[in-house]
């Protein structure tokens, strides 16, 4: 290695390892913070001196536990449902000629392009008149509206890559549209589906204004505005043990999902790369 | 009884039409090829009878039943396509069962039959592969097992030997050729290769821009084309086609004059010809002889001689030949080279005549059905 290529490699590294430290310091702060005693919260240290588990103790004896099981039970569903329909939108928009398609295709991809706030008030209205106004139903219908349109068409174009024939060959074989697409593309989208699914399920899980809005009780509140409404003793204390003991612990699971999905996502992406 | 009957089989995309009224019947057990340059609708035809595409008119009787309007599954037809297409996610032994499994039959059964089609196939090794862990050749033998499989009245492949390398090509044709006799299966085949046409098909259909051109055996088609397009697409290289007008006619012979002034004579039937009409004159290039004799209707030099090992090419520029000039084929053992002058000679039984028209006129002392 020449001493250029060893400088260019060094260059390289230390440009990497300033991306991961903007990346990740913010991450590893608030882990330090949410395990530093109340007291010496505000002398800003890198590491610690003294190590606590009070603020994880405080927040898990409150109604904590109860949102994060929440947001799960939210999330979870809205991926769920979110992959079945859009699965079946997908095959439509994809493999169906129908007259109107294209507008279908730019209806969805303009719907998208709302902004939140735009639609809150309605969907308000509509979440009251359905009776699901402080539940979850409200939560995960009105989630779908966000993550549907976007997980349609993402699908619709991995569709579109697989061969018609396939499809050819298993109408051959006898396949119903249903086990074409259950047998034939859902195998062959699984890396499509992981990705979807983790963007769906983050969507959904770092939600905020529509949870704020649609619930009202503790007990169908999720993780985001239970952190933002927690509070301290007094209305002038700002709980930040608490607040980043609960962001640590809303963060872990995602993390564990991205590496989970990641593999799956990677090897997907492979195996699709080596077939003709 | 006819295993497949098409009768005036109409497909339009739109205003265009891909097929027009095409009739044909292919016995039981026979093998027969659709040929035709690209766009001529052949593939169209496999998958209309496949189901695959909806008629636009006319009917389709698969043994004795008549299946347009049936769902592909119900039409007891199975296809290989080009690209094989198999299920990129199964095993081999998968992707020849999945069918099977469809139609419910029993774990038992389906096993027995993907056993035994892979042995008849020689992919026993191989049947918990995948397809990206398969070669081209194997690919194509698992594309033919899903076929075999599900036993149905007929095959219909489409160009399934396209995608391999040459050698392994000639070797799939034959081996196609004998599974064919042992299952005594009815095949539609399509494809564009004439070699494959000619060695493969009991009967060939030379198809062009949707429209039958002509149906028979390879020999007759070779011998007796129809019209100047089927003359012109069968045989390799090409028929040579002059252009020439009639100096006599009758019922065992025309005599035509060629552009040059030379005189060519054909034993065909010229009763529907006039004095002086406008014909075209066609002679394959395995039909062209030697000769020293001066008087040689064909004579001109050499532009390219190409010697392929067991005969040589010989490119003359001729007066009235269609491509500008005309080829030879001639023993490989001939001296001939660039600017050789040669004198061609083509026996009259030999020679064919086209009208104005493009179509053939009957050799003559026989009868064409």
């Amino acid at each position: 290695m020449t001493g250029r290529q060893l400088l260019r490699r060094m260059a390289f590294a230390a440009f990497l390892g300033a991306i991961l430290v903007f990346a990740l310091f913010p991450l590893y702060y608030a882990f330090t913070t949410s395990v530093t005693p109340s007291g010496e919260l505000f002398r800003p240290e890198i590491f610690p001196e003294r190590w606590t588990a009070e603020h994880y103790r405080g927040i898990l004896a409150g109604a904590f536990l109860r949102n994060i099981l929440n947001s799960a039970l939210v999330s979870a569903a809205v991926v769920v449902l979110t992959l079945a329909f859009a699965l079946g939108a997908a095959y439509a928009l994809a493999r169906i000629r129908f007259r109107g398609r294209a507008a279908v295709l730019f209806g969805i991809l303009a719907i998208s392009m709302f902004p939140q706030i735009a639609v809150l008030a309605g969907m308000f209205e509509l979440v009251r008149s359905f009776g699901l106004f402080d539940s979850l139903g409200a939560l995960i219908f009105s989630y779908l509206t966000l993550t549907l349109p976007f997980a349609a068409w993402v699908l619709a174009t991995f569709m579109h890559a697989i061969p018609v024939e396939l499809e050819e060959a298993a109408a051959l074989d006898g396949a119903s549209p249903l086990s074409v697409l259950l047998r034939i593309f859902v195998p062959l989208l699984q890396p499509a589906l992981a990705a979807t699914g983790l963007l769906v399920f983050i969507a959904a899980w770092n939600e905020f204004l529509f949870a704020l809005t649609f619930t009202l009780s503790d007990e169908s509140r999720t993780v985001p505005v239970a952190i933002a409404l927690l509070s301290g003793s007094s209305a002038f204390e700002l709980p930040w043990g608490s607040i980043m003991a609960a962001a640590v612990l809303v963060t872990a699971p995602i993390v564990a999902l991205a590496l989970l999905f990641q593999r799956h996502i990677v090897s997907g992406l492979l195996a699709g790369a080596i077939k003709q | 009884m006819a295993a497949v009957v098409l009768r005036s089989v109409t497909k339009q995309f739109g205003l265009s039409p891909v097929l027009r009224d095409i009739d044909l019947e292919v016995a039981d057990g026979e093998l027969v090829v659709l040929v035709g340059p690209s766009g001529c609708g052949k593939s169209t035809l496999l998958r209309v009878i496949a189901g695959l595409e909806e008629l636009t008119h006319g009917s389709i009787e698969i043994a004795g039943r008549r299946v347009d309007g049936l769902p592909p599954q119900e039409r007891s037809v199975a296809m290989m396509f080009q690209s094989y297409a198999l299920y990129p996610h199964m095993t081999a032994y998968q992707n020849m069962a999945f069918g099977l499994s469809l139609a419910r039959y029993d774990r038992a059964e389906i096993a027995r039959r993907v056993h035994h089609a892979a042995e008849r196939l020689q992919i026993s090794a191989l049947l918990d592969r995948k397809p990206a862990e398969l070669s081209g050749g194997q690919r194509q033998r698992v594309a033919l097992g899903r076929a075999i499989v599900r036993d149905p009245a007929v095959f219909l492949l489409d160009e399934p030997l396209s995608n391999l390398d040459a050698g392994l090509r000639a070797r799939t044709r034959l081996e196609l050729a004998k599974l064919h006799r042992e299952l005594g299966a009815t095949i539609l085949y399509v494809t564009h290769d004439q070699l494959e046409a000619m060695t493969l098909g009991q009967r060939l259909v030379v198809l062009r821009e949707g429209r039958v051109e002509q149906v028979g055996t390879p020999l007759e088609i070779y011998r007796l084309p129809r019209n100047v397009f089927v003359a012109g697409f069968i045989g390799s290289p090409a028929m040579n086609f002059l252009d020439a007008s009639v100096v006599s006619a009758d019922v065992r012979e025309v005599l035509c004059k060629l552009e040059g002034g030379a005189l060519v004579r054909a034993a065909v039937n010229g009763t529907p010809l006039h004095r002086d009409e406008r014909v075209t004159v066609g002679v394959r290039p395995e039909h062209l002889h030697q000769t020293s004799d001066p008087e040689a209707p064909l004579h001109g030099n050499v532009t390219v001689a190409e010697v392929v090992g067991e005969a040589c090419y010989a490119y003359l520029e001729i007066a009235g030949a269609r491509d500008g000039f005309v080829v030879a084929r001639l023993d490989a053992d001939t001296p001939v080279r660039a600017g050789t002058a040669l004198q061609l000679h083509a026996p009259p039984e030999r020679v064919h005549v086209f009208d104005a028209a493009g179509d053939a006129l009957e050799r003559s002392g026989m009868r064409r059905s």
